[in-house]
């Protein structure tokens, strides 16, 4: 029972992490109806940004500056790359965010090397918040769930109270007529993409100290991210949050307890074959659960794509 | 004998708003069969029902007596009822002689061959060439097709409509957005091309009507008021009141 | 129609001609003699990658440029056929089977997964279509680890050509004989490749990638013709895993996952998708670069990615396309009007190009290299990274180079105007 409720918070951290990520590719999705495949790489950038004024300035000027400077980064890119690449259509701007994706990383590698860097949580937040039987809930991933809150809380508060918000939300719906009644001016572009990118910066600042901080870093989340906005529904912030957090928690669940698929083939009344290792079916028995957590999001995008084309929540058409 | 187009009770809503509104329609073999009605009456949508683009909430729609309903749009375009669009719907990079061949494709039989190249069989290229003349587009032959003029690119698109040899044709508004001498042109193309053939047709421009059709239909939220020869639908009081009287008067 | 025939662009009815068919014997020309002027072993190598990529290009293309389908997920089909060709090699049979003959059966192992798979993907183009292209790659590659009889786990599977039965009394132990083997494949597949697009389906291939709609409208299911491309696709990219599998004898997860998948929309991309020919020069050129200048510099992929990114933002179609913009000049005969101004603006965008990579060199050497190992070999000069006089050198070329690149850059997009439009009789 302990360990349910431990799982349950290890996969929540992931699930919001993960939302923190698919909310700012939703939102300049649905404004701009660009998939932006170099979303990871911002996140990717927030974590070294943080890293490099860690060394100087500490923990928590890290994370107040790396986020701007990413959406700063991320608005330059709108402003002087996806502008001009948005007049050839949409497979070209995919194409172009994939390549940035590859700069992204090369540059990364670039300035501060292949290996990771010792991005560390700060010292306050080191040990345990709290225990649940023998289990220790660090603090800091109290801090991430924290935080992550607050973040959304701004963000709803943004989206449905202020004029801006009501732009976007529109959007959501009826981008057209929002162009239409000529709120889509390149500034709110950039600006979202700027917020989106930053958003992502904000995840990369808290994911780095604990995903570890290196080059690869982007690659290993950024497919899930896209898994996630699709399983949600391209355009639906509401189904973004539902795809992380069942994400979050399927992986974390397939980790954590080893279901056997001998078990379960011997409880549905197969044989095991002997010897083991000279079957062709050997694979399918030895596999475990963690063993395939990683791939379970890419299972579930396949299955909803093929039977719900629109996501779990998604009105539009992608 | 059984009527080209035949539509019985056809329904249309969109969530709560109801666009078509009960429509039965007959529209005989060889006929040039015009629908008017004012903006917003569902003239398009109408079209779109007919072609399979969407899907009708109740009714039915027979071509040559055969129920359409579920069919896809390439299925009912086999069966022999070809389009034109509104907005100019054509293939823009490729040559105008390439995109009257590609309309000639599943026609002349090529369905989906792999083993066949479309340079080398005689019938393709002159079956295309032979609608470019018809078409007046011969110049224009190997210009990809965005370039064309906006009148030329209307042309085209009849050109592609007709190429398949399907007997019904549906034209929704082939002169909208046209200066006169163009309209008079592609009035012209339209009855050279259609002879024979059973057309149906959504127009704004009253003299393209009254000039073309042999029966006119009048179209007014989403229901026919009156079916007629012209001269009958001119003479109809509903009609006038409804919409024509209007445009009537705007002419004179 | 007598204007038509005196066309020469006219479409020929009858046999092919001459100027069709040139490319072609020039290709296999090329195949043949290019390793009597290039013999060295590495030589051959990299010229059997070359074909291996063109092949598995050209494939890649069939649904980017052909087709409209942007995949993310292309070398699912490649590494499959190629796994299971090195199975093939590991059976008892093998023996009597003529090592030639193996890629067929990669070709057949693409085609049933692009069967399988194109069954569901490719009810949309666009976005649903690279999506899914992405989410069973990722799965089939991640699948790759877990099930080991087939894939062989993290080191792969391997296995040995040479036990094949003696084709013509070669037994392929030679990289030469390889070379003619993938030789002869890459014409074959990349002329069947090209007729396939010269076929009905292949024309409505282009014609569902420029309209769907339209094309269900003349009677085409644009479903059904994308799902024909899309197995065609997969055959050919089954051809080139299997001649990676005779080439390379060894394959692993690598052969399958995105790293492979999105380097062949990377090539792809840079040789041009909308020209036939395009994937080949990109292929030649990406693995020219890849070869050389990872030799050269270890940060040779973040040139390539710089390139990469250029071209979508400034050349969308590719070097092929930047080729065909000058086909008109030479149409003309006016294309030494271009010389002069193209060395003003080349020669000073190259000095740019060299400082920038220059300064981008000491850069990473500064910041990457052992304490205290100050000295660096840069374009064959030996300097230390620490003195201020090799910054300034590449600073003023790069800043000056660009200076000139601007000034003269107008001049000619000026004189390409003048060379690709006819002389007017009147003036």
């Amino acid at each position: 029972m302990e360990l349910i409720l431990v799982n349950i918070i290890d996969g929540l951290v992931t699930g919001l992490l993960l939302f923190m990520l698919s909310a700012g590719l939703t939102l300049i999705f649905s404004m701009m109806g660009v998939l932006n495949f170099a979303h990871a790489s911002f996140y990717m950038l927030g974590a070294y940004f943080a890293y490099e004024i860690s060394t100087y300035l500490g923990f928590w000027m890290g994370l107040l500056v790396a986020p701007l400077l990413v959406g700063v980064v991320g608005a330059g890119v709108e402003r002087y790359g996806l502008r001009r690449v948005h007049q050839y259509g949409h497979v070209p701007e995919l194409i172009f965010t994939f390549g940035l994706a590859l700069l992204i990383e090369e540059l990364v590698k670039f300035i501060w090397g292949n290996d990771q860097v010792p991005y560390q949580i700060p010292e306050i937040l080191e040990g345990a918040a709290f225990t649940i039987s023998s289990y220790n809930i660090p603090a800091y991933k109290v801090f991430m769930i924290f935080l992550s809150l607050i973040i959304f809380g701004g963000l709803l508060y943004v989206l449905t109270k202020t004029r801006v918000g009501m732009i976007i939300q529109a959007a959501l719906s009826y981008p057209r007529t929002v162009e239409a009644l000529g709120h889509n001016v390149p500034l709110v572009f950039m600006g979202v993409f700027g917020v989106g990118t930053a958003l992502a910066g904000v995840a990369g600042v808290i994911a780095g100290p604990v995903l570890s901080t290196f080059p690869g870093m982007a690659f290993v989340l950024g497919s899930i991210v896209f898994v996630t906005i699709v399983i949600g529904g391209l355009g639906s912030l509401g189904g973004a949050l539902c795809a992380a957090l069942i994400i979050g928690w399927l992986t974390t669940f397939a980790k954590a307890y080893n279901v056997r698929m001998e078990d379960i083939l011997t409880g549905i009344g197969f044989e095991k074959p002997e010897p083991l290792w000279d079957s062709a079916w050997s694979d399918l028995w030895t596999l475990t659960s963690p063993q395939i957590a990683d791939i379970l999001p890419y299972l579930l995008m396949v299955l909803i794509l093929v039977f719900r084309p629109y996501g779990l929540f998604g009105k539009r058409d992608v | 004998m059984t009527p080209a187009l035949e539509i019985n009770n056809l329904h249309k809503s969109f969530g709560k708003a109801e666009i078509i509104r009960g429509i039965d329609l007959s529209i005989g073999q060889s006929e040039r069969h015009a629908i008017i009605g004012p903006n917003g009456a569902g003239k398009s949508t109408l079209f779109n029902l007919i072609t399979g683009r969407f899907a009708a909430s109740s009714g039915k729609v027979s071509l040559h007596g055969q129920d359409l309903a579920g069919l896809a749009p390439f299925e009912i375009n086999r069966l022999g009822l070809s389009r034109s669009f509104q907005i100019t719907n054509i293939f823009p990079k490729m040559t105008v002689f390439e995109n009257v061949r590609c309309a000639l494709l599943w026609a002349k039989g090529y369905k989906y061959s792999f083993w066949h190249m479309v340079s080398r069989s005689r019938d393709l290229t002159e079956g295309a060439d032979a609608i470019l003349e018809q078409i007046n587009l011969t110049a224009r032959r190997d210009l990809p097709a965005g370039v064309l003029s906006y009148a030329e690119q209307r042309a085209l698109e009849i050109g592609i409509t007709i190429a398949g040899g399907a007997d019904v044709i549906m034209l929704d508004e082939p002169t909208a957005g046209m200066s006169h001498s163009e309209t008079d042109y592609i009035v012209d193309l339209i009855r050279k091309v259609t002879e024979g053939k059973t057309l149906v047709m959504v127009e704004h421009d009253m003299g393209v009507v009254f000039g073309l059709a042999d029966r006119i239909s009048v179209l007014v939220y989403g229901e026919i008021i009156a079916t007629g020869k012209p001269e009958e639908v001119r003479g109809n009081p509903r009609v006038q009141e409804a919409y024509l009287g209007a445009a009537l008067e705007a002419e004179h | 129609m007598t204007d038509i025939s005196q066309n020469p662009q006219a479409r020929q009815h009858g046999g092919v001609t001459l100027r069709v068919a040139m490319p072609w014997i020039v290709g296999a020309f090329l195949i043949l003699v290019l390793p009597f002027v290039f013999q060295s072993n590495s030589a051959i190598t990299i010229m059997n990658q070359m074909s291996i990529t063109i092949i598995f290009a050209l494939s890649y293309n069939m649904l980017l440029g052909q087709g409209g389908m942007l995949s993310f997920g292309h070398a699912v089909y490649m590494g499959m056929g190629g796994f299971l060709c090195v199975h093939v090699m590991n059976w008892d049979m093998f023996g009597s089977l003529p090592l030639p003959v193996l890629p067929i059966f990669g070709g057949i192992m693409g085609m049933v997964m692009a069967l399988i798979i194109g069954s569901f993907s490719t009810r949309k183009a666009g976005t649903v279509f690279a999506m899914i292209s992405l989410g069973v790659g990722e799965l089939i590659a991640a699948c790759s680890v877990i099930i080991v009889v087939f894939f062989g786990g993290e080191e792969g599977i391997s296995g040995d050509r040479t036990y094949g039965m003696p084709f013509l009394g070669y037994e392929f132990l030679s990289q030469i004989e390889v070379y003619y083997l993938i030789g002869f494949w890459l014409f074959v597949s990349a002329l069947l490749m090209f007729l396939f697009s010269r076929t009905p389906i292949g024309r409505m291939a282009n014609a569902v990638r420029d309209n769907p709609e339209r094309a269900e409208f003349l009677g085409y299911s644009s479903r059904w013709v994308r799902f024909n491309s899309f197995v065609a696709a997969g055959f050919f990219a089954g051809i080139a895993g299997g001649l990676f599998a005779i080439s390379y004898e060894i394959l692993t997860e690598e052969n399958l996952n995105l790293v492979t998948s999105g380097s062949i929309l990377l090539v792809t991309f840079l040789g041009g998708v909308g020209v036939f020919f395009g994937p080949i020069i990109g292929a030649i050129v990406f693995t020219l670069l890849q070869t050389v200048l990872s030799l050269e510099t270890e940060i040779w992929s973040l040139y390539v990615g710089a390139l990469f990114v250029a071209t979508v933002m400034f050349f969308p179609s590719g070097l092929a396309g930047v080729l065909m913009m000058h086909a008109p000049a030479f149409k003309l005969g006016k294309w030494q009007m271009l010389i002069v101004p193209y060395i003003k603006t080349l020669v000073p965008a190259a000095l740019c190009i060299v400082g920038i990579a220059g300064i981008v060199e000491i850069l990473f050497h500064a910041r990457h290299s052992a304490v205290g190992e100050t000295e660096m070999t840069l374009f064959w000069i030996t300097f230390d990274h620490t003195s201020i006089m090799p910054w300034i050198v590449f600073a003023v070329l790069a800043i000056v180079g660009f200076w000139i690149t601007r000034k003269t850059a107008p001049d000619l997009v000026e004189a390409w105007h003048a060379a690709t439009t006819p002389d007017e009789v009147s003036r």
